[in-house]
């Protein structure tokens, strides 16, 4: 692994750990919950930008595929097997241990899927529907993936909105915690402290993943689709073939992270799935700047907090709309691209003169 | 079904399916002398109905809705002029992100306005009530407002391109941009009047609709989508592939929610759309042209 790479997540590290003590120092440590969240969707966040920012693609699609993680596991970790626990399957997988009994809010026994499998389903799950949606869309070229993505998150939300077992308009709640460590699980009374860590390290461990992913040969491969997908094709990159991969991939990310927030809310409903949701992730990516995943990392964090702790109130949806057109029209590269001395040039009175001092 | 009630959820749906289709040509109109997707075509129909309701306080229906046709092209010239018109070669994602981040604008800027309550256009002709028999069917008469004043603005419209020198003109800019302006034709005058155009043509729709289907803030995201749908099926850039594209999706929905719960009418027209786009990438009434990669 390269050095810089080294260095870059040491410093993230360093963030996460400084934030932290200084939340816990200030008596802020309720931030830490929205932080936590913002976390798990900026992980929605990166895989978007991995596939918007280096192949040069567009979803309108990605909350949709979060939400099929999220609702997958909220269904196999709550719905109750305990009556069908003479049939055949019920009885193999729990010999294997797929399955969990544990006492609900009301006091029962449910007879469930423990999370682990649950998770695992999840994401195989989302990844198998955003390749069978890539596969014959990305062989096109233009406004076709933007259609089928935008068609697929429609028909994600309405599902969860008309399906009674995916709890129509209320959507599940009563999602059982995910161990991950004797003490230390992602939801339910976990500490909050820990709780954040948990996020930060995958996180953590996502940015590396991605960064060597961008550093390889798939990475340059996926800048020349971006900068010309015709001049790649003929240098012999498999464009249809990374764009496909780079898709499920930043799909299934997506749907990790729906998973791992809805374990960590212990609930998962319908606005999840919404278009807006999804315009949202390409608004902050927009911000992040395209092909920057540590600017897209640090935007993330920023508008997931400030929008989960209500700053933007009504007008919300206004903020990532302004932000959607103000950084396309004049930083289409991220506002981290913007050249400052360039911008400012704007101000002096005439042009070719020389620079002011300072 | 009993033939009677047949012909009620086909009239239902070729209702809507006009909507779809004047979107959907709207779509058309601006990417043909563009190339730009314009995800704020939902919102001038939204736009239209708004307005509309507003004027018909103080001024009589017809007027009323010739000042939101009229307010509705200022806002089209507007977004070309402020947003458009100044970017030189922008790529499609960039162009898509734009256009989505002003649709949001527009629909924020409208629920500041109207609020989040739904307003509704008095019937162009009789009221809620009445009806005509059409076939044991009982069809209201503003459904025939509907369908003829869309029918007319898709004749208006094919005519407009295919005999009048503007249209034309418009046309040459949608085959060869370069080609018309070394011809002399003023690019992006054009390329402003294709905004106007298609906002009136969505306000206008917006207007006869209003009083069945109700206009509210946020309507306009969903018609954006079936138009978007509607566009692509018939063939990007064939207006009258659209209009063939929005009957039938407004068909297939009117027929869905016949049978299954209304949440599905969505899923099943589009789920159906995308089948046949994975099956005929360059639409139902598309020529087989080379789009792929």
């Amino acid at each position: 692994m390269r050095p810089a790479l080294l260095r870059q997540v040491a410093a993230f590290v360093a963030t996460v750990v400084v934030i932290q003590l200084a939340s816990v120092a200030g008596e802020k440590a309720f931030l830490l919950t929205q932080l936590t969240m913002s976390a798990y969707y900026t992980l929605v966040v990166l895989g978007l930008s991995l596939f918007m920012g280096y192949a040069g693609q567009i979803s309108l699609g990605h909350a949709a595929f979060f939400a099929v993680g999220g609702y997958t596991s909220a269904v196999m970790t709550t719905f109750d097997l305990g009556p069908f626990r003479s049939t055949a399957w019920v009885a193999a997988a729990g010999k294997v241990g797929l399955l969990a009994t544990r006492t609900d809010a009301f006091g029962s026994q449910v007879l469930a899927f423990h999370p682990w499998p649950a998770m695992a389903c999840a994401v195989l799950l989302t990844a198998a529907i955003a390749f069978a949606v890539g596969v014959p869309v990305l062989k096109l070229k233009g406004h076709y993936l933007a259609m089928a993505t935008l068609g697929l998150g429609t028909i994600v939300y309405s599902v969860a909105l008309g399906t009674a077992t995916l709890g129509a308009a209320d959507g599940i709640s009563g999602v059982p915690p995910l161990p991950v460590l004797p003490g230390i699980a992602v939801g339910g009374n976990g500490s909050r402290i820990a709780n954040y860590y948990v996020a930060g390290t995958v996180l953590a461990v996502s940015m590396l993943l991605l960064l060597n992913l961008v550093h390889s040969r798939v990475g340059r491969a996926l800048r020349a689709i971006h900068g010309a997908e015709d001049a790649a094709s003929a240098m012999g990159v498999d464009t249809a073939h990374y764009k496909v991969r780079t898709f499920v991939l930043s799909a299934a990310m997506a749907g990790l992270a729906g998973v791992l927030l809805t374990h960590y809310n212990g609930s998962i409903g319908p606005s999840e799935a919404s278009i807006m949701k999804s315009v949202k992730y390409v608004a902050i990516v927009a911000v992040g700047g395209m092909g920057s995943l540590w600017g897209t990392l640090a935007a993330s964090m920023v508008l997931n907090f400030l929008s989960l702790r209500g700053y933007f109130g009504t007008l919300d949806d206004a903020v990532f709309g302004t932000i959607l057109v103000v950084v396309m029209l004049f930083a289409p590269q991220g506002i981290l691209a913007i050249d400052l001395r360039r911008a400012l040039r704007f101000l002096r009175p005439t042009r070719g003169a020389p620079a002011e001092p300072g | 079904m009993t033939g009677a009630l047949a012909i009620q959820y086909l009239v239902a749906g070729l209702t809507y399916g006009t909507i779809y289709a004047v979107v959907g040509m709207g779509f058309n109109i601006i990417y043909n002398t563009t190339g730009i997707i314009n995800f704020a075509q939902g919102e001038f129909v939204m736009l239209g109905g708004m307005i509309a309701v507003s004027l018909h306080a103080i001024l009589p229906l017809p007027l009323a809705i010739a000042g939101a046709v009229l307010a509705t092209m200022v806002v089209g010239a507007l977004i070309e002029l402020v947003f458009i018109h100044w970017l030189s070669r922008p790529t499609v994602l960039r162009m898509i992100i734009v256009t989505i981040g002003i649709s949001i604008l527009i629909r924020e800027v409208a629920l500041l306005i109207w609020g989040h309550n739904v307003r509704v256009l008095p019937y162009f002709t009789g009221n809620e009530i009445s009806a005509i028999d059409l076939l044991g069917a009982r069809i209201s008469p503003q459904v025939l407002w509907v369908v003829a004043v869309c029918a007319a603005m898709v004749a208006l419209t094919t005519a407009f391109f295919q005999w009048t020198m503007l249209g034309r003109q418009m046309r040459a800019c949608a085959s060869n941009q370069v080609g018309a302006a070394v011809c002399g034709l003023p690019i992006r005058r054009l390329v402003t009047l294709s905004f106007v155009l298609s906002a009136g043509m969505g306000a206008l729709a917006g207007c006869v609709v209003c009083p069945i289907t109700y206009t509210q803030y946020g309507m306009g995201t969903g018609l954006a989508i079936k138009g978007f749908t509607v566009a692509i099926l018939g063939g990007l850039g064939n207006s009258l592939g659209a209009v063939a594209a929005g009957l039938l999706l407004g068909i297939i929905e009117s027929f869905t929610v016949s049978q299954l719960p209304t949440a599905f009418k969505d899923t099943v027209s589009i789920a159906i759309l995308l089948g046949v786009l994975l099956l005929r990438p360059s639409g139902l009434f598309g020529a087989r042209v080379a789009t792929r990669a």
